[in-house]
């Protein structure tokens, strides 16, 4: 039976579980630190020797952790990047911007368990040698801030934060910054920037990798709060026992953001690709199905950037078969895992977790209208294709909510998306573009009608010309 | 009105100036506190924190006018933050920002943010706030609201009146 697997929430909803230092300590925390810390290192069979920080490092990258933020890029490998002989300090960033539409499980961690986040990150900053480190988090989650500052100030009275940690002679802070409402601060770059005190204007890469030339031009990790929390879970279990869980190259848990048109929305815990996308709609211990009388009509699956699926779509994916060979198979939208690789494979991503359901009560012209108003509202305006392009979608769209849409709306829409894609600085780009692209094609013929009713209402009407259309309200 | 800031509060921001290695970096940190306590961004706190910050003024001005969250004006004592994004589109925040505009008298139409001729109450509508589990959700000054309907719009209103 698909059920929940609660690691990173294992209490943090239950009845009495307090966000403060006692309560953790109660539960075991900060003992995997204090463990890690006192760790000898270790000895290869070719007789080097790793140090513990070296340990832990390799230990992640063995685990398979993919990070929860939205690329489900390998933490591991990711940390291996940074640059250890520039001199130069190395810095790690929390990032807690928790902006995608459709997600709010960092929410749950930073409001309901911050010492778990600070323990993880108190491991990892000393996997990676880090001497200072900061929690972006955004404006809007002001509550948030203070349990976090609250948490910090605890962890510096216990020793596990502050000059020399644990009797060690390690030393780290963490601070918090506060975001102040701009999406991209989420990303990583955009996010540095707004930490130097700047606009939150994404930099290009190469050569601006964070790894290489990140806050104040030093190397510099980001990591999504979800996978700062993991790290500790794999210092404690070890790698293997954490990549038992999940699938194969999709280890771990992660927490599903379940919205939109289900009976129960909320957050679910489960291991990675062990639940369908089915499962988590319908099932009792998660969704529990649509409405009475409904039928299911689109899904996005990772966050409002991913590319939506449509009910009744089948996809091809390669799975082993019992002669071991990789094959091709055909899986129904519903039956797909929820996992990194599996959603990929079905054109879209398991970004940063978020399933938004749509019922066959909804226009996707109303909701690709909502999506694109995000965007325009959201581009940092640096890059031409996405600061006009966005707005040029969002206008149109809003023509085709309100009653001055044309038949080839729909095919202008999607040569507006395809000319931003790939022409950007930042990922924003594809995220404003793939909604567009995905709705368009896969429910042309419902923009389509939208578009022809509207020429039709207004023939009936006496035709407006296009001059005197209404203005939307991004003129 | 002139300018002071309290010593409290220049104490607090001269503590977080220390959490940065460059001056430059405490500056969205300082804006906060100053629009807590201020209420909003006026040019002689932009400038005093330039002047603090060894900035221009141009350098705390764009962060102003970029970071949505930041005004220069001052707003409704109770701040009555709709979430329009797609999850609380569905669950009918529109309707619940109609009501909250109408029951005000403030127009429902406008897309910046609107406030009511007394200074009670400014209504807007604001992306994602990451609670789209219990849509739709209303940030009410620092508390959030979820699954809000009429009722609970009512609620509210009573509270800040
Ligand atoms: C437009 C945009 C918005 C993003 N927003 C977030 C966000 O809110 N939170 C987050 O953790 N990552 C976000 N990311 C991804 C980050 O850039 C970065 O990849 C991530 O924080 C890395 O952490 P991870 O490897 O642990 O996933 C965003 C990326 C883009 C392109
Ligand atoms: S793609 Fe958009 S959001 Fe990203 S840097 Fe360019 S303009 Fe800014
Ligand atoms: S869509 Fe409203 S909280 Fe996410």
């Amino acid at each position: 039976m698909p059920q929940e697997f609660k690691l990173i929430l294992k209490h943090a909803d239950e009845p009495g579980y307090t966000p403060d230092m006692g309560c953790y300590l109660k539960h075991g925390g900060y003992e995997t630190l204090k463990k890690a810390l006192q760790a000898p290192g270790r000895d290869l069979p070719d007789g080097k020797k790793l140090s513990p920080q070296e340990a832990l490092r390799e230990d992640v990258k063995a685990s398979g952790l993919r990070g929860r933020g939205g690329a489900g890029f390998s933490a591991g490998l990711k940390w291996s990047f940074v640059d250890r002989r520039s001199g130069k300090p190395i810095y790690l960033i929390c990032n807690a911007d928790e902006s995608e539409p459709g997600t709010f499980k960092d929410r749950q961690i930073l409001h309901k368990d911050p010492h778990q986040l600070i323990e993880g990150m108190v491991l990892s900053c000393w996997a990676n040698d880090v001497k200072l480190a900061y929690i972006y988090i955004r404006g809007e989650f002001p509550e948030g801030a203070r349990l976090l500052n609250r948490a910090l100030a605890e962890a510096r009275a216990k020793g596990f934060l502050g000059k020399n940690i644990l009797g060690t002679g390690y030393d780290l802070d963490i601070w918090v910054h506060r975001g102040a409402g701009a999406y991209i601060c989420g990303e990583e770059t955009g996010l540095i920037e707004s930490l130097e005190g700047k606009r939150a204007y994404p930099r290009i890469k190469p050569p601006y990798f964070p790894a290489i030339l990140g806050l104040y031009l030093c190397p510099t990790i980001v990591n999504n709060v979800e996978t700062l929390c993991h790290v500790k879970h794999i210092a404690a279990m070890g790698p293997a026992e954490f990549a038992r869980l999940g699938t194969p190259n999709n280890t771990g848990t992660r927490i599903v953001s379940l919205s939109g048109d289900v009976q129960r929305p909320g957050y679910f815990e489960v291991e990675v690709g062990k639940v369908t996308i089915g499962e988590l709609i319908f099932h009792e211990n998660f969704g529990r199905g649509l409405r009475p009388g409904r039928q299911l009509k689109a899904v996005i699956p990772g966050g409002s950037s991913s590319k939506v699926l449509k009910a009744g779509e089948v996809f091809q994916l390669k799975r082993k078969g019992a002669d071991g060979q990789m094959a091709p198979v055909e899986v129904p939208m519903l039956d797909l895992p929820y996992d990194f690789d599996s959603l990929q494979s079905a054109g879209t991503m398991s970004g940063s977790g978020a399933v938004i359901v749509m019922d066959d009560s909804r226009s996707m012209v109303d909701a690709l209208a909502n999506l694109s108003e995000f965007y325009a509202h959201e581009s940092c305006g640096q890059c031409t294709p996405c600061r006009e392009g966005a707005l040029w979608m969002a206008k149109g769209l809003h023509r085709l909510t309100h009653g001055d849409g044309r038949k080839e709306d729909a095919a202008y829409l999607a040569h507006i998306a395809q000319n931003i894609q790939g022409r950007t600085i930042c990922a924003f780009g594809e995220a404003a573009a793939w909604p567009v692209l995905s709705f368009v094609k896969k429910f042309r013929e419902e923009f389509e009608a939208r578009g022809e009713a509207d020429v039709a209402a207004r023939a009936a009407a006496g035709s407006v010309p296009d001059s005197n259309r209404k203005p939307s309200p991004h003129a | 009105m002139s300018f002071t800031i309290p010593k409290n509060l220049e104490a607090e921001l001269d503590e977080l100036v220390t959490h940065y290695p460059v001056k430059r970096s405490a500056s969205l940190m300082f804006l906060h506190a100053l629009q807590e306590h201020f209420g909003f961004i006026s040019n002689e706190a932009a400038e005093w924190t330039a002047g603090k910050l060894g900035l221009q003024p141009i350098h705390i001005y764009e962060l102003v006018t970029f970071y949505p969250m930041f005004r220069q004006k001052p707003i409704g004592k109770t701040q009555v933050k709709v979430c329009r994004t797609l999850s609380c589109a569905l669950a009918g925040a529109a309707e619940i920002r109609e009501h909250f505009c109408r029951k005000l008298g403030l127009d429902s139409h406008a897309h910046v943010p609107q406030t009511t001729p007394d200074g009670r109450f400014t209504v807007e509508f604001v992306e994602c706030l990451a609670a789209c589990g219990s849509a739709p959700v209303v940030l009410v000054n620092e508390s959030l609201h979820e699954r809000v309907g009429k009722g609970q719009a009512d609620e509210i209103l009573a509270l800040g009146k």
